[in-house]
Protein backbone atom coordinates (compact mmCIF):
# COMPACT_ATOMS: atom_id res chain seq x y z
CA UNK A 1 0.00 0.00 0.00
CA UNK A 2 1.61 3.38 -0.83
CA UNK A 3 3.01 5.18 1.86
CA UNK A 4 0.19 8.36 3.31
CA UNK A 5 1.81 11.71 3.00
CA UNK A 6 0.87 13.42 6.35
CA UNK A 7 -0.34 17.10 6.22
CA UNK A 8 1.80 18.17 9.61
CA UNK A 9 4.53 15.45 11.38
CA UNK A 10 5.62 16.26 15.04
CA UNK A 11 9.02 14.63 15.94
CA UNK A 12 10.26 14.37 19.83
CA UNK A 13 8.45 17.30 20.63
CA UNK A 14 9.77 18.77 24.21
CA UNK A 15 8.75 21.62 25.95
CA UNK A 16 10.00 22.25 29.71
CA UNK A 17 9.75 24.60 32.03
CA UNK A 18 12.78 24.99 34.37
CA UNK A 19 16.51 23.54 33.25
CA UNK A 20 16.24 20.64 33.68
CA UNK A 21 19.14 18.43 35.77
CA UNK A 22 20.90 15.15 35.31
CA UNK A 23 17.70 13.32 37.12
CA UNK A 24 15.15 14.52 35.20
CA UNK A 25 17.27 14.16 32.23
CA UNK A 26 17.56 10.54 32.20
CA UNK A 27 14.52 9.70 33.95
CA UNK A 28 11.09 10.14 31.75
CA UNK A 29 8.47 8.60 34.18
CA UNK A 30 8.07 11.50 36.33
CA UNK A 31 4.98 11.44 38.47
CA UNK A 32 2.88 14.42 37.09
CA UNK A 33 5.98 14.89 34.68
CA UNK A 34 7.44 17.10 37.53
CA UNK A 35 11.06 15.82 38.83
CA UNK A 36 11.47 15.55 42.00
CA UNK A 37 14.48 17.22 42.52
CA UNK A 38 15.14 20.43 40.19
CA UNK A 39 11.02 20.62 40.28
CA UNK A 40 11.41 21.15 36.60
CA UNK A 41 8.05 20.39 34.63
CA UNK A 42 8.62 18.53 31.48
CA UNK A 43 5.07 19.58 30.44
CA UNK A 44 5.40 17.68 26.88
CA UNK A 45 8.12 14.89 26.22
CA UNK A 46 9.16 13.21 23.48
CA UNK A 47 5.86 13.50 21.94
CA UNK A 48 5.45 12.35 18.18
CA UNK A 49 2.67 12.26 16.16
CA UNK A 50 1.57 12.00 11.98
CA UNK A 51 -1.42 14.29 11.02
CA UNK A 52 -2.92 13.21 8.20
CA UNK A 53 -5.23 15.25 5.17
CA UNK A 54 -9.12 15.89 6.43
CA UNK A 55 -8.45 13.78 9.04
CA UNK A 56 -9.54 14.34 12.78
CA UNK A 57 -6.71 13.14 15.49
CA UNK A 58 -8.06 13.32 19.11
CA UNK A 59 -5.85 13.83 22.00
CA UNK A 60 -7.25 13.36 25.88
CA UNK A 61 -5.04 13.32 29.02
CA UNK A 62 -6.19 13.88 32.58
CA UNK A 63 -5.62 18.12 33.62
CA UNK A 64 -1.91 18.93 33.25
CA UNK A 65 -0.73 15.96 31.01
CA UNK A 66 0.34 18.30 28.16
CA UNK A 67 -2.39 18.30 25.69
CA UNK A 68 -3.39 21.59 25.61
CA UNK A 69 0.64 23.05 25.70
CA UNK A 70 1.29 20.45 22.91
CA UNK A 71 -1.50 22.05 20.62
CA UNK A 72 -0.03 25.65 21.95
CA UNK A 73 3.85 24.68 20.81
CA UNK A 74 2.04 23.77 17.25
CA UNK A 75 0.23 27.27 17.30
CA UNK A 76 3.80 29.07 18.19
CA UNK A 77 1.79 30.54 21.32
CA UNK A 78 4.48 28.35 23.94
CA UNK A 79 8.13 28.04 22.62
CA UNK A 80 9.17 24.56 21.99
CA UNK A 81 12.39 23.48 24.40
CA UNK A 82 13.03 20.89 21.43
CA UNK A 83 11.58 19.03 18.87
CA UNK A 84 10.85 18.98 14.91
CA UNK A 85 7.55 19.88 13.35
CA UNK A 86 7.01 19.55 9.70
CA UNK A 87 4.19 20.97 7.44
CA UNK A 88 3.66 19.52 3.74
CA UNK A 89 2.03 22.97 2.43
CA UNK A 90 5.19 24.99 4.26
CA UNK A 91 8.19 25.01 1.78
CA UNK A 92 7.40 21.30 0.85
CA UNK A 93 8.00 20.18 4.36
CA UNK A 94 11.58 21.06 4.27
CA UNK A 95 12.05 23.39 7.02
CA UNK A 96 11.38 22.93 10.53
CA UNK A 97 8.36 25.55 11.72
CA UNK A 98 9.46 25.64 15.41
CA UNK A 99 12.70 27.39 14.44
CA UNK A 100 11.29 29.29 11.57
CA UNK A 101 11.10 33.42 11.97
CA UNK A 102 8.45 34.94 13.76
CA UNK A 103 7.41 36.61 10.74
CA UNK A 104 7.08 33.10 9.16
CA UNK A 105 5.33 32.05 11.71
CA UNK A 106 2.52 34.37 11.60
CA UNK A 107 2.35 33.97 7.81
CA UNK A 108 1.93 30.18 8.95
CA UNK A 109 -0.95 30.84 12.12
CA UNK A 110 -2.71 33.29 9.30
CA UNK A 111 -2.89 30.81 6.19
CA UNK A 112 -2.32 27.04 6.99
CA UNK A 113 -3.85 27.10 10.76
CA UNK A 114 -6.57 28.20 12.82
CA UNK A 115 -6.64 27.80 16.70
CA UNK A 116 -9.61 27.50 18.67
CA UNK A 117 -9.41 28.15 22.22
CA UNK A 118 -11.18 26.86 25.54
CA UNK A 119 -11.48 30.43 26.89
CA UNK A 120 -12.80 32.45 23.72
CA UNK A 121 -11.04 35.60 25.43
CA UNK A 122 -7.88 34.06 24.17
CA UNK A 123 -8.97 34.04 20.40
CA UNK A 124 -11.14 37.46 20.26
CA UNK A 125 -11.31 40.70 21.12
CA UNK A 126 -14.03 40.63 23.32
CA UNK A 127 -15.08 44.90 22.96
CA UNK A 128 -14.68 44.66 19.12
CA UNK A 129 -17.85 43.65 16.98
CA UNK A 130 -17.97 39.93 15.79
CA UNK A 131 -17.22 41.21 12.10
CA UNK A 132 -14.13 43.30 13.06
CA UNK A 133 -13.07 40.03 15.04
CA UNK A 134 -13.15 37.84 11.76
CA UNK A 135 -12.21 40.73 9.20
CA UNK A 136 -8.67 41.21 11.80
CA UNK A 137 -7.90 37.55 10.69
CA UNK A 138 -9.05 38.36 6.81
CA UNK A 139 -6.76 41.62 6.79
CA UNK A 140 -3.48 39.48 8.63
CA UNK A 141 -4.31 37.08 5.44
CA UNK A 142 -3.72 39.89 3.45
CA UNK A 143 -7.17 41.11 2.54
CA UNK A 144 -8.18 44.65 1.61
CA UNK A 145 -10.74 44.56 0.04
CA UNK A 146 -13.56 46.13 2.39
CA UNK A 147 -16.82 44.92 0.45
CA UNK A 148 -15.38 41.09 -0.20
CA UNK A 149 -14.18 41.08 3.44
CA UNK A 150 -17.95 41.98 4.29
CA UNK A 151 -18.95 39.49 2.38
CA UNK A 152 -16.93 36.69 3.62
CA UNK A 153 -17.96 37.65 7.39
CA UNK A 154 -21.55 37.45 6.89
CA UNK A 155 -20.91 34.50 5.20
CA UNK A 156 -19.28 32.88 7.63
CA UNK A 157 -20.88 34.22 10.67
CA UNK A 158 -24.06 32.51 8.61
CA UNK A 159 -22.06 29.37 8.58
CA UNK A 160 -21.69 28.90 12.65
CA UNK A 161 -25.31 30.20 12.63
CA UNK A 162 -25.25 33.35 14.21
CA UNK A 163 -27.88 35.72 12.92
CA UNK A 164 -25.98 38.40 10.31
CA UNK A 165 -27.35 41.52 12.13
CA UNK A 166 -25.54 40.23 15.58
CA UNK A 167 -22.19 41.06 13.33
CA UNK A 168 -21.77 44.39 14.55
CA UNK A 169 -21.92 43.17 18.32
CA UNK A 170 -19.16 42.32 20.42
CA UNK A 171 -18.49 39.03 21.39
CA UNK A 172 -18.85 40.30 25.03
CA UNK A 173 -22.61 40.66 24.73
CA UNK A 174 -22.76 37.29 24.17
CA UNK A 175 -23.58 33.68 25.18
CA UNK A 176 -20.78 31.37 25.90
CA UNK A 177 -21.81 29.12 22.89
CA UNK A 178 -22.12 31.63 20.17
CA UNK A 179 -18.66 33.15 21.71
CA UNK A 180 -17.13 30.21 20.61
CA UNK A 181 -19.13 29.84 17.61
CA UNK A 182 -17.70 33.06 16.56
CA UNK A 183 -14.20 31.82 17.44
CA UNK A 184 -14.49 29.29 14.86
CA UNK A 185 -15.79 31.32 12.16
CA UNK A 186 -12.62 32.99 12.97
CA UNK A 187 -10.72 30.34 13.29
CA UNK A 188 -11.82 29.08 9.47
CA UNK A 189 -11.45 32.67 8.09
CA UNK A 190 -8.89 32.29 6.00
CA UNK A 191 -9.94 28.36 4.81
CA UNK A 192 -6.81 26.79 6.88
CA UNK A 193 -6.28 23.14 5.74
CA UNK A 194 -5.21 22.70 9.38
CA UNK A 195 -7.47 23.66 12.84
CA UNK A 196 -6.95 23.20 16.49
CA UNK A 197 -9.10 22.60 18.55
CA UNK A 198 -8.57 22.82 22.54
CA UNK A 199 -11.66 21.55 25.26
CA UNK A 200 -14.01 23.77 22.80
CA UNK A 201 -16.73 22.82 24.75
CA UNK A 202 -15.48 22.04 28.26
CA UNK A 203 -17.53 24.44 30.53
CA UNK A 204 -20.62 24.78 28.13
CA UNK A 205 -23.80 23.45 28.72
CA UNK A 206 -25.17 19.99 27.29
CA UNK A 207 -27.05 21.31 24.56
CA UNK A 208 -24.78 23.76 23.34
CA UNK A 209 -22.13 21.53 23.32
CA UNK A 210 -24.00 19.28 20.96
CA UNK A 211 -24.92 22.36 18.78
CA UNK A 212 -20.86 22.85 18.76
CA UNK A 213 -19.82 19.54 18.16
CA UNK A 214 -22.18 18.95 15.75
CA UNK A 215 -21.10 22.29 13.78
CA UNK A 216 -17.30 21.62 13.91
CA UNK A 217 -18.72 18.12 12.15
CA UNK A 218 -20.16 19.71 9.56
CA UNK A 219 -17.41 21.98 9.01
CA UNK A 220 -14.99 18.79 9.01
CA UNK A 221 -17.02 17.22 6.12
CA UNK A 222 -17.56 20.56 4.42
CA UNK A 223 -14.30 21.64 4.01
CA UNK A 224 -12.12 18.44 4.79
CA UNK A 225 -9.59 20.24 6.93
CA UNK A 226 -7.71 18.12 9.49
CA UNK A 227 -8.04 18.49 12.78
CA UNK A 228 -6.40 18.52 16.15
CA UNK A 229 -8.76 18.26 19.19
CA UNK A 230 -7.82 18.03 22.67
CA UNK A 231 -10.56 17.08 25.28
CA UNK A 232 -10.44 15.43 28.65
CA UNK A 233 -13.77 14.23 27.80
CA UNK A 234 -14.02 11.09 25.94
CA UNK A 235 -17.47 11.07 24.30
CA UNK A 236 -16.43 14.25 22.55
CA UNK A 237 -12.93 12.23 21.33
CA UNK A 238 -15.87 9.10 20.74
CA UNK A 239 -18.12 11.59 18.42
CA UNK A 240 -15.43 13.17 16.58
CA UNK A 241 -11.91 11.91 16.21
CA UNK A 242 -10.67 8.98 13.93
CA UNK A 243 -7.64 8.30 15.80
CA UNK A 244 -6.59 9.40 18.85
CA UNK A 245 -3.71 9.76 21.45
CA UNK A 246 -3.65 9.16 25.17
CA UNK A 247 -1.54 11.59 27.04
CA UNK A 248 0.48 11.08 30.35
CA UNK A 249 2.70 13.14 32.65
CA UNK A 250 3.94 15.47 29.32
CA UNK A 251 4.38 11.58 27.17
CA UNK A 252 2.30 9.69 24.39
CA UNK A 253 1.33 6.54 26.62
CA UNK A 254 -1.35 5.29 23.64
CA UNK A 255 -2.43 5.62 20.20
CA UNK A 256 -4.53 4.22 17.70
CA UNK A 257 -8.14 3.78 16.29
CA UNK A 258 -10.68 5.97 18.36
CA UNK A 259 -12.31 2.87 18.68
CA UNK A 260 -9.63 0.64 20.12
CA UNK A 261 -8.23 2.78 22.72
CA UNK A 262 -12.02 3.08 23.60
CA UNK A 263 -12.97 -1.14 23.70
CA UNK A 264 -9.45 -2.14 24.01
CA UNK A 265 -7.40 0.43 25.83
CA UNK A 266 -3.42 -1.64 26.56
CA UNK A 267 -1.85 1.10 28.53
CA UNK A 268 -2.82 1.08 32.38
CA UNK A 269 -3.67 4.91 32.28
CA UNK A 270 -6.07 4.09 29.76
CA UNK A 271 -7.79 1.43 31.12
CA UNK A 272 -8.27 3.64 34.45
CA UNK A 273 -9.92 6.61 31.67
CA UNK A 274 -12.07 4.20 30.06
CA UNK A 275 -13.37 2.53 33.24
CA UNK A 276 -14.24 6.25 34.20
CA UNK A 277 -16.77 6.48 31.48
CA UNK A 278 -20.06 7.79 32.86
CA UNK B 1 -9.10 -13.16 0.14
CA UNK B 2 -8.97 -13.12 3.68
CA UNK B 3 -6.20 -15.43 5.42
CA UNK B 4 -6.35 -15.35 9.40
CA UNK B 5 -3.00 -17.20 10.59
CA UNK B 6 -2.32 -18.31 14.04
CA UNK B 7 -4.33 -15.29 15.47
CA UNK B 8 -4.19 -14.66 18.84
CA UNK B 9 -5.75 -12.29 21.72
CA UNK B 10 -5.26 -12.04 25.20
CA UNK B 11 -6.21 -9.09 27.60
CA UNK B 12 -4.59 -7.78 30.60
CA UNK B 13 -6.33 -6.02 33.15
CA UNK B 14 -3.68 -3.66 34.53
CA UNK B 15 -6.63 -2.05 36.84
CA UNK B 16 -7.48 -5.75 38.26
CA UNK B 17 -4.00 -6.61 39.29
CA UNK B 18 -2.93 -7.13 35.90
CA UNK B 19 -5.37 -10.22 35.65
CA UNK B 20 -4.69 -11.68 32.19
CA UNK B 21 -7.99 -13.00 30.31
CA UNK B 22 -7.35 -15.37 27.70
CA UNK B 23 -9.37 -14.48 24.06
CA UNK B 24 -8.31 -16.97 21.86
CA UNK B 25 -5.28 -18.30 20.45
CA UNK B 26 -4.11 -20.23 17.42
CA UNK B 27 -7.01 -19.32 15.05
CA UNK B 28 -6.40 -20.03 11.24
CA UNK B 29 -9.39 -19.43 8.66
CA UNK B 30 -9.52 -18.67 5.14
CA UNK B 31 -12.66 -16.34 3.46
CA UNK B 32 -12.41 -16.75 -0.16
CA UNK B 33 -14.72 -14.20 -2.37
CA UNK B 34 -18.17 -14.97 -2.69
CA UNK B 35 -18.42 -17.08 0.39
CA UNK B 36 -20.04 -16.91 3.95
CA UNK B 37 -17.98 -18.69 6.52
CA UNK B 38 -20.09 -18.81 9.93
CA UNK B 39 -18.59 -18.94 13.24
CA UNK B 40 -20.67 -20.45 16.17
CA UNK B 41 -20.17 -21.38 19.70
CA UNK B 42 -21.08 -20.70 23.59
CA UNK B 43 -21.63 -16.78 24.49
CA UNK B 44 -18.16 -15.68 25.92
CA UNK B 45 -15.72 -18.43 23.87
CA UNK B 46 -14.68 -15.44 22.05
CA UNK B 47 -16.40 -15.38 18.22
CA UNK B 48 -16.98 -11.64 18.79
CA UNK B 49 -13.43 -10.87 20.00
CA UNK B 50 -12.27 -12.55 16.71
CA UNK B 51 -14.36 -10.49 14.32
CA UNK B 52 -12.84 -7.16 16.29
CA UNK B 53 -9.63 -8.37 16.25
CA UNK B 54 -9.86 -8.73 12.28
CA UNK B 55 -11.76 -5.23 12.31
CA UNK B 56 -8.88 -4.02 14.91
CA UNK B 57 -11.61 -2.41 17.60
CA UNK B 58 -9.00 -5.38 19.18
CA UNK B 59 -5.34 -5.10 18.70
CA UNK B 60 -3.99 -8.50 18.32
CA UNK B 61 -1.62 -9.77 20.37
CA UNK B 62 -0.26 -12.04 17.79
CA UNK B 63 -0.85 -13.92 14.56
CA UNK B 64 -1.82 -12.29 11.00
CA UNK B 65 -4.98 -11.30 8.83
CA UNK B 66 -3.62 -11.18 5.18
CA UNK B 67 -6.38 -9.07 3.50
CA UNK B 68 -5.91 -8.89 -0.70
CA UNK B 69 -6.94 -5.38 -1.80
CA UNK B 70 -9.37 -4.67 -4.32
CA UNK B 71 -5.74 -4.12 -6.41
CA UNK B 72 -4.16 -6.89 -5.52
CA UNK B 73 -1.99 -5.58 -2.51
CA UNK B 74 -1.80 -7.77 0.30
CA UNK B 75 -2.47 -5.92 3.60
CA UNK B 76 -1.59 -7.51 7.10
CA UNK B 77 -4.93 -5.94 9.07
CA UNK B 78 -3.44 -7.09 12.24
CA UNK B 79 0.33 -4.79 12.14
CA UNK B 80 -1.84 -2.69 9.46
CA UNK B 81 -0.76 1.22 10.61
CA UNK B 82 -4.25 3.09 12.20
CA UNK B 83 -4.40 5.17 8.91
CA UNK B 84 -4.22 1.98 7.30
CA UNK B 85 -7.19 0.37 8.70
CA UNK B 86 -9.29 3.57 8.54
CA UNK B 87 -8.90 3.68 4.58
CA UNK B 88 -9.60 0.19 4.24
CA UNK B 89 -13.08 0.69 6.31
CA UNK B 90 -13.78 3.41 4.17
CA UNK B 91 -13.33 1.81 1.21
CA UNK B 92 -13.63 -1.83 1.77
CA UNK B 93 -14.15 -3.37 4.95
CA UNK B 94 -17.66 -3.38 6.33
CA UNK B 95 -18.41 -4.49 10.21
CA UNK B 96 -21.95 -5.10 11.42
CA UNK B 97 -21.58 -5.03 15.31
CA UNK B 98 -23.86 -6.71 17.45
CA UNK B 99 -24.85 -3.34 19.02
CA UNK B 100 -25.18 -0.46 16.90
CA UNK B 101 -23.65 3.00 17.97
CA UNK B 102 -24.93 5.78 16.16
CA UNK B 103 -23.82 9.19 15.44
CA UNK B 104 -26.09 11.08 17.70
CA UNK B 105 -28.41 13.78 16.15
CA UNK B 106 -28.00 12.91 12.77
CA UNK B 107 -31.16 11.15 11.13
CA UNK B 108 -31.55 7.98 9.69
CA UNK B 109 -31.35 8.88 6.02
CA UNK B 110 -28.55 11.17 6.45
CA UNK B 111 -26.62 8.45 8.01
CA UNK B 112 -27.25 6.51 5.11
CA UNK B 113 -26.29 9.07 2.76
CA UNK B 114 -23.33 10.17 4.41
CA UNK B 115 -21.88 6.71 4.48
CA UNK B 116 -21.84 7.04 0.67
CA UNK B 117 -20.93 10.64 0.08
CA UNK B 118 -18.07 10.02 2.42
CA UNK B 119 -16.82 7.38 -0.65
CA UNK B 120 -17.59 9.91 -2.85
CA UNK B 121 -20.89 9.02 -4.51
CA UNK B 122 -23.40 11.43 -5.54
CA UNK B 123 -25.87 13.15 -3.13
CA UNK B 124 -28.81 12.40 -5.34
CA UNK B 125 -27.82 9.36 -5.98
CA UNK B 126 -27.01 8.47 -2.70
CA UNK B 127 -30.24 9.65 -1.17
CA UNK B 128 -32.32 6.82 -4.31
CA UNK B 129 -29.58 4.47 -3.06
CA UNK B 130 -30.52 5.01 1.05
CA UNK B 131 -34.17 5.03 0.25
CA UNK B 132 -34.12 2.20 -1.32
CA UNK B 133 -32.22 0.22 1.85
CA UNK B 134 -34.53 2.23 4.20
CA UNK B 135 -37.34 0.33 2.76
CA UNK B 136 -35.58 -3.05 1.87
CA UNK B 137 -34.69 -3.25 5.51
CA UNK B 138 -38.88 -2.01 6.32
CA UNK B 139 -38.06 0.93 8.13
CA UNK B 140 -41.10 2.45 8.09
CA UNK B 141 -41.33 5.81 5.73
CA UNK B 142 -42.05 8.37 9.51
CA UNK B 143 -38.65 7.16 11.09
CA UNK B 144 -36.43 8.20 7.84
CA UNK B 145 -35.98 11.79 8.86
CA UNK B 146 -35.58 10.82 12.67
CA UNK B 147 -32.67 10.13 14.86
CA UNK B 148 -32.01 6.26 15.28
CA UNK B 149 -31.42 7.11 18.92
CA UNK B 150 -35.26 7.14 19.52
CA UNK B 151 -35.54 3.93 17.68
CA UNK B 152 -36.64 0.01 18.98
CA UNK B 153 -33.79 -2.56 18.89
CA UNK B 154 -34.83 -4.01 15.78
CA UNK B 155 -34.77 -0.54 14.07
CA UNK B 156 -31.53 0.03 14.92
CA UNK B 157 -30.02 -3.50 14.11
CA UNK B 158 -31.88 -3.09 10.57
CA UNK B 159 -30.58 0.15 9.96
CA UNK B 160 -26.99 -1.11 11.28
CA UNK B 161 -26.95 -3.66 8.18
CA UNK B 162 -28.44 -1.37 5.55
CA UNK B 163 -25.63 1.03 6.43
CA UNK B 164 -23.06 -1.54 6.54
CA UNK B 165 -24.55 -3.17 3.23
CA UNK B 166 -25.50 -0.15 1.33
CA UNK B 167 -21.53 0.52 0.17
CA UNK B 168 -21.12 -3.06 -1.00
CA UNK B 169 -17.79 -3.83 0.65
CA UNK B 170 -15.18 -6.49 -0.55
CA UNK B 171 -14.88 -8.06 3.26
CA UNK B 172 -17.72 -7.99 5.48
CA UNK B 173 -18.00 -9.23 9.11
CA UNK B 174 -21.14 -9.72 10.76
CA UNK B 175 -21.86 -10.03 14.56
CA UNK B 176 -24.89 -11.69 14.80
CA UNK B 177 -26.96 -9.96 12.46
CA UNK B 178 -30.11 -11.83 12.60
CA UNK B 179 -30.40 -11.41 16.06
CA UNK B 180 -33.19 -9.18 17.84
CA UNK B 181 -34.90 -8.96 14.61
CA UNK B 182 -38.41 -11.08 13.76
CA UNK B 183 -39.07 -13.47 11.09
CA UNK B 184 -40.22 -10.87 8.35
CA UNK B 185 -36.85 -8.54 9.14
CA UNK B 186 -34.70 -11.68 9.23
CA UNK B 187 -35.72 -12.78 5.58
CA UNK B 188 -34.96 -9.35 4.46
CA UNK B 189 -31.98 -9.42 5.73
CA UNK B 190 -30.90 -12.94 4.77
CA UNK B 191 -31.53 -11.96 1.22
CA UNK B 192 -29.50 -8.98 1.30
CA UNK B 193 -26.90 -11.23 2.98
CA UNK B 194 -27.29 -13.35 -0.30
CA UNK B 195 -27.45 -10.67 -2.57
CA UNK B 196 -23.92 -9.16 -1.34
CA UNK B 197 -22.90 -12.96 -1.77
CA UNK B 198 -23.76 -13.13 -5.25
CA UNK B 199 -21.85 -10.09 -5.99
CA UNK B 200 -18.32 -11.46 -4.56
CA UNK B 201 -18.43 -10.03 -1.22
CA UNK B 202 -16.12 -12.26 1.35
CA UNK B 203 -18.07 -12.72 4.45
CA UNK B 204 -17.16 -13.87 7.77
CA UNK B 205 -20.20 -13.78 10.48
CA UNK B 206 -21.04 -14.70 14.12
CA UNK B 207 -24.52 -16.98 14.35
CA UNK B 208 -26.82 -18.36 16.84
CA UNK B 209 -29.67 -18.72 14.29
CA UNK B 210 -29.33 -22.58 12.61
CA UNK B 211 -31.56 -21.31 10.02
CA UNK B 212 -29.72 -18.36 9.14
CA UNK B 213 -26.45 -20.76 9.10
CA UNK B 214 -28.11 -23.17 6.38
CA UNK B 215 -29.64 -20.71 4.31
CA UNK B 216 -25.63 -17.97 4.28
CA UNK B 217 -22.90 -20.45 4.87
CA UNK B 218 -20.63 -21.78 2.99
CA UNK B 219 -18.29 -23.10 5.57
CA UNK B 220 -18.82 -23.43 9.01
CA UNK B 221 -16.65 -23.15 12.48
CA UNK B 222 -17.35 -23.78 16.10
CA UNK B 223 -14.92 -22.13 18.59
CA UNK B 224 -13.89 -24.50 21.27
CA UNK B 225 -11.41 -23.54 24.22
CA UNK B 226 -10.26 -20.79 22.28
CA UNK B 227 -9.69 -22.76 19.44
CA UNK B 228 -11.84 -23.50 16.50
CA UNK B 229 -12.92 -26.61 14.90
CA UNK B 230 -14.69 -27.32 11.73
CA UNK B 231 -18.12 -29.37 12.25
CA UNK B 232 -17.31 -32.61 11.50
CA UNK B 233 -14.92 -32.34 14.27
CA UNK B 234 -17.20 -30.82 16.68
CA UNK B 235 -19.48 -33.82 16.15
CA UNK B 236 -16.38 -36.03 17.42
CA UNK B 237 -16.02 -33.76 20.01
CA UNK B 238 -18.82 -34.12 21.26
CA UNK B 239 -18.86 -37.78 20.98
CA UNK B 240 -15.54 -37.92 23.01
CA UNK B 241 -16.88 -35.94 25.46
CA UNK B 242 -19.64 -37.97 26.05
CA UNK B 243 -17.98 -41.49 26.09
CA UNK B 244 -15.66 -39.36 28.56
CA UNK B 245 -18.88 -38.80 30.70
CA UNK B 246 -20.46 -41.85 30.38
CA UNK B 247 -16.62 -43.20 31.25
Amino acid sequence: MNKKMPILTGRNITVRFGEGCPYCMTHTELEKGRCPFCHTIWAVRDVSFNLYPGEILGIVGESGSGKSTLLKTLYFDVPATAGDVRLTLYHEGKDNILHCSTQNQRYLRNHLMGMVYQNPMLGLRMDLSSGANIAEKLIAAGNRNAGQMMKRCQGLLQHVEIPVERMKDAPKVFSGGMQQRVQISKAIANNPPILFLDEVTTGLDLSVQAKVLDLIRTIQQELGIAMMIVSHDLAVIRMMSDRTMVMLGGRVVEEGLTDQILEDPLHEYTQTLVSSLL
Amino acid sequence: MVKVENLSKEFIMHIRNDAQIEGFEGICLEVEAGTLTAVTGPSGCGKSSLLKCIYRTYTPTGGHVWYTRENGEQTDLATAEPWEIIELRKQEIGYVSQFFSVIPRVSAMDILEQTQTSRGVEEKAAREKAEEYLSCVGISKSLWDMYPATFSGGEKQRLNIANALITKPRFLLLDEPTASLDKVSKEWVMKLILDLKDQGTAMLGVFHDEIAIHTLADQRFEMRERHLVDMDYKMDYASEVLAEAIG
